[in-house]
């Protein structure tokens, strides 16, 4: 027989039960229809057909379309690396040294998490229109810099709440008696620190790369005609028709987010085991 | 030391490490921003150019009538939205941050992978639903078409806009709320209900409190992003539900109007900067307390 709930153990109380179901089914509900409609045998998207794969070869026919994905893919790739590189050393900066002004800095580099996307789309637009304008007609990956430069400017700072948040676990001991072994700064930096943090440097890469991936609002300000990442050329097909060519793209997108994100938790959880052994 | 190391003692370790990160954050963020806030000060000249003459006429604009209803209405969309968000995420939060470890890393699962999901694709789906044509009428076409149902007219809507707002700000406020509530000293509700006090009498005159500062977190993070929400309004809503930053965008995109668009943007960041000020007083507050 199963115990009753526990005083505190609300998750076990009908009312919420109820309630986690109802927004669980909110929450799920539009993207298993969304999922289900892509295998749909039909123009139409409202009526069962059938199952197919069509649709999923209508995509990759679509060179456009895969175009589009190629530069979302490579985008994230690139800025990812970056902001890897520049949120760790922004990290590191913060936790290791004391100078004026860092209270500043910290809060400045928050800043870009919090700013509303279209304020930071608009200020991409206007910056690479007229302050720092990019040459036009590069070839391929560098015509996509002014939305690889963007990207970085609002993932690095995740990536240093991530790595920050690692280096609090960190103990400077460590790295002194490094020191004092005959270790410089950098060497025990790299050897010492960078290990510790490694779990981190993983999350933060899934974050930035998820963070790029998804970015709707910025890119569309930054993007140019050739330079069309997957989310703007998705949102030009939703403006015209809800077709199930987009259902199957979707699908697809989701499911490598959905595959990322169960790559970071596993990575978390081994990183946590590893803490405990 | 347990603050870190004096800078005196290590410049070339600093500026190494701290260099590369300021120097991007200056070039590629503070920079164009500082710029939007000079335009915002801007006139237009001639076709392309723009001169930065201080004028306030784009923020005395951006108070006429037309545009402070849409204001107006952007703030009360987003007040709106991030009540429903406390309202159902709250319970949500509890029965989390209480339940068993297994269930707890699986529910947790359960609102991370909507929050890492594509807003557009999110969105979209909401459209699939919505339409007149959409699941939701179907059904109901299904269960009451023998009572000459008529399709709901549901997308293009405020309604629409509302929900889909609420769709996709959900996992903002859980998260934050569950945060919050994770860290509460239990015994102190054990200790509540003990003494004879219900759960909601428990929930409202202890957990609350206690966990005001996660409260106020949440509010910030679900109210910014729904004030500035672009894709929802856009995509579900009608020619009556345009929110700030459609205005914005009309005006870099089709109206030409950069420095309107500039001075609209930095209202938005104004409220942001509020918002801001005011969570981190009342997080002062709680801890000076």
């Amino acid at each position: 027989m199963r115990e009753p709930p526990g005083l505190l153990d609300y998750a076990r109380r009908w009312p919420l039960k109820l309630w986690m179901l109802l927004v669980g089914l909110f929450l799920y509900a539009p993207l298993l229809v969304l999922v289900a409609m892509s295998f749909n045998d039909s123009r139409r998207t409202t009526h069962w057909r059938g199952f197919t794969m069509d649709w999923y070869a209508k995509v990759f026919e679509d060179a456009e379309l895969v175009q589009s994905l190629v530069n979302s893919l490579s985008i994230a790739a690139f800025s990812t690396a970056i902001s890897l590189l520049l949120g760790t050393l922004a990290a590191i900066a913060l936790w290791r040294f004391r100078f004026p002004g860092r209270m500043l800095v910290d809060g400045a580099f928050a800043l870009p998490i919090v700013v509303p996307e279209i304020c930071m789309g608009v200020a991409m637009l206007i910056f690479f229109a007229r302050v720092m304008p990019w040459p036009a007609g590069l070839p391929w990956p560098l015509s996509l810099g002014p939305i690889v430069i963007a990207h970085v400017s609002f993932s690095f700072p995740f990536v240093a709440v991530v790595v920050r948040a690692r280096l609090q676990s960190f103990d400077r001991a460590q790295e002194e008696a490094a020191r004092d072994l005959g270790a410089g700064n950098w060497r025990a930096l790299w050897d010492v620190v960078v290990p510790h943090i490694r779990p981190a440097l993983l999350a933060g890469a899934l974050l930035a790369f998820t963070l790029s991936l998804d970015d709707f609002v910025i890119t569309f300000f930054t993007a140019g005609p050739d330079t069309v990442t997957f989310p703007v050329k998705v949102y030009s097909m939703v403006r015209f028709s809800v077709t199930p060519k987009v259902n199957a793209i979707s699908t697809l997108l989701l499911a490598v987010t959905v595959l990322l994100t169960f790559l970071a938790l596993r990575l978390q959880a081994r990183a946590a085991a590893e803490r405990l052994s | 030391m347990r603050d870190g190391l004096d800078w005196r003692t290590a410049r070339p370790g600093l500026a190494g490490l701290l260099g590369p990160p300021l120097a991007w954050f200056l070039l590629f963020f503070a920079v164009p921003i500082a710029v939007v806030w000079a335009y915002s000060f801007g006139t237009n000249v001639g076709v392309a150019g723009i001169e930065i003459s201080g004028t306030f006429a784009n923020y005395a604009r951006a108070l006429e009538p037309l545009y402070l209803r849409i204001l107006a209405k952007s703030l009360a969309f987003a007040a709106l939205a991030t009540l429903i968000c406390l309202l159902v995420g709250f319970p949500v939060a509890l029965a989390i941050s209480f339940a068993a470890p297994r269930l707890k890393a699986v529910l947790l699962v359960g609102i991370m992978l909507p929050f890492w999901t594509n807003l557009l694709i999110r969105t979209y789906a909401l459209i699939a639903l919505l339409r007149d044509e959409g699941l939701i009428n179907q059904g109901l076409l299904w269960a009451f078409g023998w009572a000459g149902f008529e399709p709901l007219p549901m997308m293009n809507s405020n309604f629409a806009v509302m929900v889909g707002l609420v769709y996709v700000h959900l996992p903002f406020t859980v998260l934050p709320l569950y945060a919050a509530l994770d860290r509460l000293d239990r015994s102190l509700l054990e200790a509540s209900l003990d003494l004879g006090a219900g759960h909601l009498r428990t929930i409202w005159y202890v957990v609350l409190p206690l966990a005001s500062a996660g409260i106020a977190s949440a509010v910030l993070l679900t109210f910014i992003p729904v004030l500035g929400s672009y894709l929802a309004p856009d995509l579900l809503g009608g020619p009556d539900s345009q929110m700030i930053a459609n205005v914005i965008e009309r005006q870099f995109k089709r109206a030409n109007d950069w420095p309107f668009g500039a001075a609209l943007a930095f209202l938005l960041m104004y409220v942001t900067f509020i918002g801001i000020a005011l969570q981190s007083a009342h997080r002062r507050r709680i801890d000076a307390e």
